[in-house]
């Protein structure tokens, strides 16, 4: 068993490069992604599950960064929307500028990892899928319509 | 909304959980994290020190023998949801299991944790109810069996004792036969208004109904009314009967009719 200490140090796997860091098991992955790693993109609104701002992929699954420690995340791969892609946009990033789905884009990461997540399970998702999928994504500005619409256009494969 | 400071344990075992929670006071168990961190992250919770569960092995199997299911309390709300056995098997549990939350909650979220957290307007301890699950809880004293319905004995509150742990699920798969669910929530992964488990057979029904009072509500009767107004009638009665936290009016309203629904939704399938 690990002896206990106030700060530990851990090995995470994000967006596929290694980082060795000192935290205390208190801190959040959200907060350890934001300001240990600098990684900005995932953004945190509520803390506590409601408002989906803060997903990310864990082992390819969407999951609130803000509801797990980022001790916890040892031994599995996260992904952040810094990772979607190494140079340029995906197609559904491409897609969600075509069909204007987003405004301010505070939601916009963690819709794209959600949606990334859905479209690798689920190859020709539904639009019925698709609003499941993204059920636990707030987004304040776009009213979801448009976020529907590039998630089909994306799974369907059309190019802007 | 940051949480207080607390030692962090990983273990590998039930029997390393169980002794590192007789040996700490004031520890609590880590599963899925998604009821205890947002209480942290308020600071409604300051516990010293956390057990995290999740590496325990195999802590998230199940296992369909003789008519019996076994499932270990580690399996997340997605899995259970997604699960064949229970699909083929248990496919009510398989559906409340995919009313948890959203998909980011299910993800990580357990049956164990839901099943101790006792929130009132949870799907999964009211499906034990209807189900008359068994839940085997370890501790350095042992291991012992309750049933769900003498486990839940008020609003958060169970038979759970300071050192157990809640290891495994069992219950027949033939009983999961003819239960049938409805819920009614603001959106899809809120938490439900009201909901119900109705199972009817040819001379009794048992109604379980979750979100409209301080626990899972289980009521057994004899045959319903083919007729509609008169079932309709009967369940607006027994709804009549119910305390709901708050919205009271609206909320025994909701637990006929969801009632009514879960009840039509079997007498289709059973059809
Ligand atoms: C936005 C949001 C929406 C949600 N919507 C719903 C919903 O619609 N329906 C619903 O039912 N739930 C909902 N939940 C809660 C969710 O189901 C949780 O997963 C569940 O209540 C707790 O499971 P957990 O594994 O996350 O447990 P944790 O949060 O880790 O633990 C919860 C409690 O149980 C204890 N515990 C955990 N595991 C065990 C065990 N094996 N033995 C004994 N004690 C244990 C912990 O010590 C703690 O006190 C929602 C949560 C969020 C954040
Ligand atoms: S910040 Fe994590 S869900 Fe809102
Ligand atoms: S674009 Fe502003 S919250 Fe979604």
């Amino acid at each position: 068993m690990k002896t206990i200490q106030a700060t530990q140090s851990i090995t995470l796997n994000i967006n596929g490069q290694t980082h060795s860091l000192d935290v205390e098991p208190r801190f959040l992955l959200s907060d350890v992604l934001r300001h240990k790693l600098g990684l900005t993109g995932t953004h945190v609104g509520c803390e506590h599950g409601v408002c989906g701002a803060c997903t990310v992929l864990v082992d390819g699954k969407p999951e609130r960064s803000c509801l797990v420690f980022a001790i916890q995340a040892e031994g599995s791969s996260v992904e952040t929307i810094e990772g979607l892609s190494a140079d340029g946009m995906t197609r559904l990033q491409r897609a969600f500028q075509e069909h204007h789905a987003l405004q301010c884009g505070f939601c916009t990461p963690a819709f794209l990892l959600t949606a990334t997540a859905l479209l690798k399970q689920t190859k020709d998702p539904t639009e019925q899928d698709i609003r499941e999928a993204i059920s636990g994504n707030i987004c304040r500005c776009t009213g979801y319509q448009f976020i529907v619409d590039a998630i089909l256009a994306a799974a369907k494969g059309e190019e802007a | 909304m940051k949480p207080a400071p607390f030692s962090y344990i990983r273990v590998a075992t039930v029997e390393e959980a169980a002794n590192a929670l007789s040996e700490y006071t004031d520890a609590k168990l880590l599963a899925g994290g998604q009821s205890l961190i947002p209480l942290m992250n308020y600071r409604l919770s300051k516990p010293t020190v956390l057990i995290d569960l999740c590496g325990i092995e195999a802590f998230a199997s199940v296992s369909l023998k003789d008519d019996v299911f076994t499932i270990r309390a580690g399996i997340t709300h997605q899995s259970l949801h997604e699960h064949p056995l229970v699909r083929a098997y248990a496919p009510v549990l398989a559906e409340c299991a995919g009313e948890v939350g959203h998909w980011a909650i299910r993800n990580r979220g357990t049956l164990g944790g839901s099943l101790a957290h006792a929130d009132p307007a949870s799907e999964l301890p009211a499906a034990m109810v209807a189900l008359d699950a068994r839940f085997v809880l370890t501790s350095v004293r042992g291991e012992r069996t309750v049933t769900a319905r003498d486990f839940y004995l008020g609003l958060f509150t169970t038979d759970l004792a300071e050192d157990e742990i809640l290891t495994r699920i069992h219950f027949f798969a033939s009983s999961a036969n003819r239960i049938h669910f409805a819920e009614i929530a603001r959106r899809p992964g809120d938490f439900a208004l009201s909901g119900a488990f109705v199972r009817v057979e040819e001379s009794a029904t048992e109604i379980t109904w979750f979100g409209v009072s301080d626990m899972p509500y289980h009521l057994t009767l004899d045959a319903l009314p083919v007729e509609e107004k008169a079932r309709q009638a009967l369940f607006t009665s027994l709804a009549s009967t119910l305390e709901p936290l708050d919205q009271t009016v609206y909320r025994r309203k909701l637990a006929a009719v969801v009632a009514e629904r879960a009840y039509l939704k079997g007498r289709r399938v059973q059809a």
